[in-house]
């Protein structure tokens, strides 16, 4: 099947649609030895602290609630890692689930990026307070999302695939030429 | 505008990532119990103008409850507390009293 053509933006921030994506949760004790060999494993990192995310050349792992993690791989490796986990954990309480489907993903870099998502969550976006590696679920306008800073201006967000036209909508309308605030 | 710390990822965040689930510490009456005591499980709530024990939800966040107390009358939150708890914990309780001399939590 044909791909669309990924949608990008440039305003004050580059909004950029990341395309198909890798997405495996995973749930259970985050601290236990087994969890963590899985996750190492999987992807090659640790699991991460309380809203943080961990990132290397093998993908990221997301924190999602103190006992959900989400791993973000290359679209085709989703189940393999899913279904790799499994195997590796059985007898432990846990579940690993391809859910590439369920959401979309976004970048948003650039100088004006803090203050495109801190015009709809919030959350203190100021470089002391969110830096590279900080991640929050939160709100953008009306719908749940998860950002997180993979770098100095850089920014990682996935929402439910449902509301992505909206949310990419949103982020553009956010960045719009004129629209910096100065905040940060 | 409240502002919520939740107690099981540590977000202090502001009342719309959050969404309330009404009275705290109900006591579930089911099968086999009295009709006075189901109706009074299903639909008698306190409204006191004051402290007040509430549940509420990091709906936007984490997505896990937890239990709040705070007053109605001026919206300031004394503490949040875990959800697997079916009292509040003393060290609430002695968080109240401090701000609210002579307060006694009712039966
Ligand atoms: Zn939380």
């Amino acid at each position: 099947m044909a791909q669309a053509a990924l949608r990008r933006f440039s305003g004050e921030a580059l909004i950029e649609e990341a395309g198909p994506t890798g997405m495996v949760t995973l749930r259970g004790t985050l601290r236990s030895g087994a969890i963590l060999s899985a996750v190492q494993g999987a992807v090659g990192l640790r699991v991460p602290e309380v809203r943080r995310a961990e990132s290397g050349p093998r993908g990221s792992v997301l924190w999602m609630s103190p006992d959900e993690l989400m791993l973000i791989c290359e679209a085709g490796e989703a189940a393999g890692i899913a279904a790799g986990i499994t195997e590796r954990l059985a007898g432990e309480h846990f579940l690993a689930l391809d859910l590439s489907s369920a959401r979309s993903r976004f970048r948003i870099s650039g100088a004006g990026a803090r203050e495109v998502l801190a015009k709809g969550a919030p959350v203190d976006l100021a470089p002391r307070a969110f830096g590279p590696g900080d991640l929050r679920r939160t709100r953008l306008g009306s719908v749940a999302v998860a950002f997180w800073c993979t770098g100095p201006d850089m920014f990682e967000l996935i929402c439910f695939r449902s509301v992505a036209d909206h949310v990419y909508e949103w982020l553009c309308l956010a960045a719009r030429p004129g629209g910096r605030v100065h905040l940060y | 505008m409240l502002i919520l710390t939740c107690p099981c990822c540590g977000v202090t965040g502001e009342e719309t990532e959050f969404h309330p689930g009404g009275e705290a510490h109900l006591k579930r009456f089911g099968p086999g119990s009295e009709d006075g005591e189901f109706t009074a499980y299903l639909f008698d709530r306190k409204n006191p103008r004051g402290v007040h024990f509430e549940r509420w939800r990091h709906a936007f966040g984490c997505g896990k409850w937890f239990h709040a107390a705070r007053c109605t009358a001026t919206l300031e939150v004394f503490g949040t507390y875990s959800a697997r708890v079916s009292a509040p914990p003393e060290e609430i309780l002695a968080m109240i009293r401090a701000r609210r001399p002579g307060w006694e939590a009712s039966a």
